[in-house]
């Protein structure tokens, strides 16, 4: 009688169990398919019209005129990626540094004052960040090193510090999670703490800290907002650091509102382009990590 | 970045609901277009709407292109344009509502109070980079301009550039708004916004020897006047014919001026 209502109440509960694995499967894939029909979408839309002016046109032309049928994206390519460089140029030393001093140097009190604030960056909206860039820094930039101000400099430094905070925090994780054995015994052997950075820490915690990078290109990449106020959106190949540029995402952005008919699939081009260069950096940075790890 | 987000709506409008493009069902008026002509729109329709209680008008932004193909399509009645319809545009109606002065504008502090169109067109090509040869400082020549499909750079195009390409250097930004904040910032820059919009944070500089007035636009001694226009499919009916009434009317056309725009009548 016991027997038998227990492996009743067994097959409810094993039903249930399959029901909520069901029901989370579904919720997964529906997340998944989302991605999936946003791809297809953009490359629907995108592609056509890169095979009918031909592909070498569209990504080495360096002509952006889409009212005379010329779409040449050589300028946005080369835009974000400039700026992308310049971001990480900046951001990582700075957040890697900051990142070294929060695990290792600094008092636990200090770090539970500073890890929240670092976190709350990663809030503020890009507007205000390129409404400060216009504000301070463009004029700055104008006054001390000439040119308009609006640039790949201006443009490189504010998405450095926007992505600070990604850099940071899972640098900081990173750091973190590396096993105290490891430090103690680094220091037992004598080494100073610097070398136990260096020479143990950093090794053990090296993928995540790859994974912070590629987190953060990732951010400085898909930037908008904030490289239209400050970038100068100008559709040229830029020559020096103080030359405005536009990227890729600007690009879109800047001529969503005005586009028709086939300008309007250029700016799909333009997003199909970016997905690839995107998608690109991330494998090339995923493999390079990998590599890494498995030679240790 | 406000007719950003107008687009945005636009444009997600037309997406989601392609069974509200019936045009003229209900009592709804819809205008779509060119963000010069929407803030004047905006106006224009609340007046209309408080005599006429029975029926609202909708004003929406998106840009000229976006307006016109809004207007051809039938998601509008009216669409909004500020520039002239070009050669495959030629099978709607159009009626201008007001016309608009396009002004040159430089910083206050540039000693520069005229130029001729020619070099105009030279420095937006790209030709002319410095102001020496223009008989300013020997500073190189921040040109700013609009972007791809603006009916302000559509007007600039055609009032000045020709043929001509405006040089692919040039910084781009997207309102007349960013672009007065631009030159209103560099000592050394151009650009060309609605002449309504000029305010004492720049300068407009005269054009061919005429200063940038509503009298020399008047008079015809200013050339860089763009219409703004209203187009249909076909001869306006119903209430769209109602409200471009209204708009050419005196009262209509004395809000234009009230607002610095020039009116038509």
């Amino acid at each position: 009688m016991t027997g038998a209502k227990r492996a009743r109440a067994g097959n409810r509960l094993e039903r249930n169990d399959r029901l909520i694995r069901l029901a989370l499967l579904v919720v997964a894939f529906s997340a998944v398919s989302v991605l999936l029909v946003i791809t297809v979408f953009i490359v629907g839309q995108g592609t056509p019209i890169m095979f009918r002016y031909g592909l070498k046109s569209f990504l080495a032309g360096s002509d952006w005129y889409p009212s005379e049928k010329l779409f040449g994206l050589w300028p946005m390519i080369v835009g974000s990626l400039a700026v992308t460089a310049g971001a990480l140029v900046i951001g990582v030393p700075f957040g890697l540094s900051c990142a070294i001093v929060l695990t290792e140097f600094a008092s636990k009190k200090v770090r539970r004052l500073i890890k929240p604030v670092i976190e709350l960056l990663a809030g503020i909206p890009s507007v205000v960040y390129g409404f400060m860039g216009v504000v301070i820094l463009v004029p700055f930039i104008r006054r001390a090193f000439g040119g308009p101000g609006l640039s790949v400099l201006a443009a490189s430094i504010i998405l450095g510090v926007m992505i600070l905070p990604t850099v940071i925090s899972i640098s900081v994780d990173a750091l973190q999670a590396v096993p105290p054995s490891y430090r103690e015994g680094s220091i037992a052997l004598g080494a100073t703490r610097w070398q136990t950075v260096r020479m143990v820490l950093f090794p053990a915690a090296r993928s995540g800290i790859i994974a912070s990078v590629i987190l953060g290109m990732g951010r400085a990449i898909g930037e908008t907002m904030a490289t239209i106020m400050i970038a100068g959106n100008a559709a040229e190949v830029p020559h020096s650091l103080l030359a405005p540029v536009r990227t890729l995402t600007s690009n879109v952005a800047l001529e969503m509102s005005y586009a028709t008919g086939e300008h309007r699939e250029a700016l799909f081009a333009t997003g199909v382009v970016l997905f690839v260069i995107i998608m690109a950096l991330n494998t090339i940075a995923n493999a390079t990590s990998a590599r890494r790890r498995k030679t240790q | 970045m406000r007719h950003r987000f107008a687009c945005f709506a636009l444009a997600l409008g037309l997406a989601l609901f392609p069974g509200c493009r019936r045009a003229g069902s209900g009592s709804d008026l819809t205008l779509a277009g060119s963000t010069s002509i929407q803030p004047f729109a905006d106006k224009w329709a609340e007046v209309f709407m408080q005599a006429h209680r029975d029926y609202g008008v909708n004003v929406q932004g998106g840009g000229s292109s976006a307006g016109i193909e809004a207007c051809r399509s039938g998601a509008c009645q009216i669409g909004m344009s500020s520039r002239e319809l070009k050669g495959g545009e030629r099978d709607l109606v159009a009626i201008v509502v007001a016309r608009d002065g396009l002004a040159v504008i430089v910083h206050p502090s540039n000693p520069i109070r005229g130029l001729r169109a020619p070099d105009v067109k030279q420095i937006f090509a790209g030709d002319i980079t410095s102001w020496r040869p223009l008989g300013g400082p020997d500073k190189r020549i921040t040109v700013v301009t609009r972007e791809e499909g603006s009916g302000t750079r559509g007007a600039f195009q055609e009032l000045v550039m020709g043929k001509t390409r405006i040089f692919r250097g040039a910084i781009t930004e997207d309102s007349n708004g960013t672009v007065r904040e631009i030159v209103a910032h560099d000592p050394q820059a151009i650009g060309f916004i609605s002449l309504g919009l000029v305010n004492a944070a720049v300068r407009a500089l005269a054009l061919d020897g005429a200063a940038a007035t509503d009298e020399n636009i008047q008079n015809g001694r200013y050339r860089l006047v763009r219409p703004f226009l209203f187009v249909s499919r076909g001869e306006p009916a119903g209430h769209a014919r109602e409200f471009i009434d209204f708009v050419l009317s005196a009262e209509g056309q004395k809000l234009v001026t009230k607002e610095g725009l020039l009116p038509v009548r």
